[in-house]
């Protein structure tokens, strides 16, 4: 056990991870510096921990769901009405947690539709999710009536920017579900079941896996996901904003997940290396910001990460390298 | 060939009831004035519809369409309002451009074997952020040439307006009809959507086509960007947000098949209308929230996915398991 976790250490998400750490730290020097103050702590690195929360928090549904060679655009809209049911809610003078537990339960409800779509009626996993992110910002709206609610809720608040020993609860929140979930995927044999399915659907059926359950079970998962990252985000600004709460995070989700080495063809699927792909992308995106890049500069970095990404990946240059080295390692990845 | 027919005719007439249920009620929207802004108003949108069409019936999908409309935008008014480049010129720079940036997502997909969605992503991504490093505001375009094509206008008797640009958009889909089913070209994309492999065996130059298809997306959008400039006589960075979904939402309801191979460019014509009549009549009945629209395009996208697999479950039942898992 002791061996296997020191092996993971020295994978290259990880070591991009320390990279992009380090060229923050050689653009803004005080990038490390982390301060104590009013029982909690600050500083550039808790910032990225924090702000990469929700996406991390997706990235752990979205792992589940790119495994089984899906893939969920709804996460970002799901966002938005769990957050706009939460405020509501609260606004409304619900006690907090039935508020919280009915968004968490939309945020179900919602993946169970996407699952429904996708393992009953057999349509094409980014239509079937495709509806639900059209019509999802339709119905936050609706359930906002077309404006932002705001609240001032403790509790709600406490679970976007309470701290938690000094972390910030929503980082927080993030690494309690990632053991959670890693454990139940990996301890029990449904990991597997996912990675068969993502593999071959059809040779998983036949060999008698319930791939209609499992895949219902997945965008189950990913839908609640999006629920608490949803929460999280309406409760750090103290409000629901159906147009821009999620917006584009769907996206962000997914790169993250194929940055932890995920592969978009199934089969392949790695829970905390899809949170330290997350962390990544905001490890990026604060840099830009603290280096005094312009934010724009963000979406090209990214684009060019993707890039990169799919040229290691690809199948192509790995069968070049296979070609040209002959290196065992490359040959067994593929 | 009947069969096969199904679906387009089924959009087509879930849009006649839906007009004539909406005429009932508003009898205003019977008239060329509110057809004739059926066409303006959507004519970008109509137009990158086109390009999607030839996507998604190669069995791809082009999510960076909205960010290389807001990226011809910037690049058209900027070319034109802080360089003095005559419009044409301008024009001429940005499809070129956008050739080329579809070529290169062309080229990626089908040389590193990934799928389209997260290349064409990165497009995304790199359009839009391109976009916004080109500049943060909203650059006005004040040029003689533009003043004499919104000028350049076709009356209609009851007070309907042909546009230039609505125009474009019909001729575009003529061109696109054309163009999908009487050419070689055509052939080879309902080919490659069919089925890859065979189309390989066939002889169908799998790569070559791939690049034309998301070469002719991406010009597609570049053109809808210039008819978006041209409507909003500006350039912003943050233009046509979500239009790749609204695009989407139009070939899948003009009853274009998501797994590729099947699907009609007039079709999304009448999706794209079926679209526009969504947002006429909010706007005419005054007391529904536009956030309704978005809805009612989702139960739209949602009832047409059903009926296609309905309609193909019933009519193909031996080709079910391989692809679409």
């Amino acid at each position: 056990m002791k061996r296997l976790h020191l092996e993971r250490l020295a994978n290259p998400q990880l070591l991009a991870l320390v990279a992009v750490l380090l060229i923050n730290w050689l653009l803004f020097p005080n990038f490390f510096r982390i301060a104590w103050q009013d029982g909690r702590l600050f500083g550039s690195m808790i910032d990225v921990i924090n702000r990469g929360a929700p996406v991390a928090i997706l990235a752990i549904g979205m792992t589940g769901v790119i495994a089984t060679k899906g893939v969920d655009l709804s996460v970002g809209a799901i966002m938005a009405v769990c957050g706009a049911v939460a405020a509501t809610m609260v606004v409304a003078g619900y006690p907090t947690p039935i508020a919280v537990i009915a968004a968490l339960a939309v945020g179900l409800a919602c993946g169970l539709w996407n699952g429904f779509l996708v393992a009953v009626l057999d349509i094409q996993p980014i239509i079937a999710t495709l509806v639900l992110m059209v019509a999802g910002r339709g119905i936050a709206q609706l359930i906002t009536e077309g404006s932002i609610v705001t609240f001032n809720d403790p509790a709600l608040v406490y679970l976007g920017t309470g701290s938690f020993f000094g972390f910030p609860m929503a980082a927080v929140i993030a690494l309690v579900l990632m053991i959670v979930v890693t454990l139940l995927v990996r301890r029990t044999a449904i990991g597997l079941f996912i990675q068969a399915i993502g593999v071959n659907r059809a040779a998983a059926s036949l060999a008698g896996i319930h791939s209609r359950m499992l895949l219902m079970l997945v965008y189950a998962l990913s839908g609640f996901c999006a629920a608490i990252a949803g929460i999280v985000v309406a409760a750090d600004i103290r409000g629901a904003d159906a147009n821009n709460s999620g917006l584009w995070l769907e996206l962000d989700a997914i790169l993250a997940v194929v940055i932890g080495g995920t592969s978009l063809l199934g089969g392949k699927f790695s829970i905390p290396l899809a949170v330290v792909g997350a962390l990544i992308i905001q490890a990026m995106n604060t840099g830009i910001l603290v280096s005094g890049f312009r934010p724009e500069f963000n979406l090209i970095v990214k684009a060019g990460m993707i890039i990169l990404i799919l040229m290691l990946q690809s199948p192509l240059l790995g069968n070049a390298i296979g070609f040209f080295k002959r290196d065992p390692k490359q040959a067994n990845s593929r | 060939m009947k069969r096969s027919l199904r679906p387009l005719a089924a959009t087509a007439v879930i849009f006649l009831i839906a007009y004539a249920v909406s005429v009932l009620q508003f009898p205003g929207m019977l008239s060329t004035r509110v057809l004739g802004n059926f066409l303006t108003d959507n004519a970008f949108l109509g137009i990158a519809a086109v390009g999607m069409t030839f996507v998604i019936i190669s069995g791809g999908i082009d999510l960076s369409v909205g960010a290389v409309i807001g990226f011809t935008g910037v690049l058209v008014a900027v070319l034109i309002t802080w360089f003095g480049v005559h419009p044409l010129v301008a024009f001429a720079i940005a499809l070129l451009v956008a050739a080329l940036f579809g070529a290169a997502m062309g080229l990626t997909i089908h040389y590193l074997q990934v799928p389209s969605f997260i290349v064409t992503l990165a497009g995304m991504f790199l359009a839009r952020g391109g976009a916004s490093v080109i500049t943060q505001d909203s650059v006005p375009i004040n040029h003689e040439f533009y003043r004499t094509i919104s000028e350049a206008i076709i009356r209609l008797p009851g007070g309907g307006r042909l546009s230039f640009i609505g125009l474009l958009m019909v001729a575009v889909f003529l061109v696109g009809a054309l163009l999908a089913h009487r050419t070689r070209f055509g052939s080879y994309v309902y080919a490659l959507g069919g089925n890859t492999v065979s189309a390989l065996l066939m002889g169908v130059p799998v790569a070559r086509t791939t690049v034309q298809i998301y070469m002719l997306s991406s010009v597609l959008a570049a053109l809808s960007g210039i008819v978006f400039s041209l409507y909003t006589s500006a350039g912003y960075p943050l233009a046509a947000v979500g239009v790749e979904l609204d695009a989407i939402s139009a070939v899948v309801i003009g009853g274009t098949l998501l797994t590729g191979g099947y699907g009609f460019v007039l079709g999304t014509f009448v999706g794209v209308m079926l679209l526009g009549l969504v947002q006429t009549y909010i706007i005419f009945d005054g007391t529904l929230s536009s956030w309704w629209t978005k809805i009612v395009i989702g139960v739209l996208l949602f009832l047409f996915i059903v009926l296609q697999r309905i309609i193909f479950a019933a009519s193909a039942p031996g080709e079910e398991s391989s692809e679409k898992v």
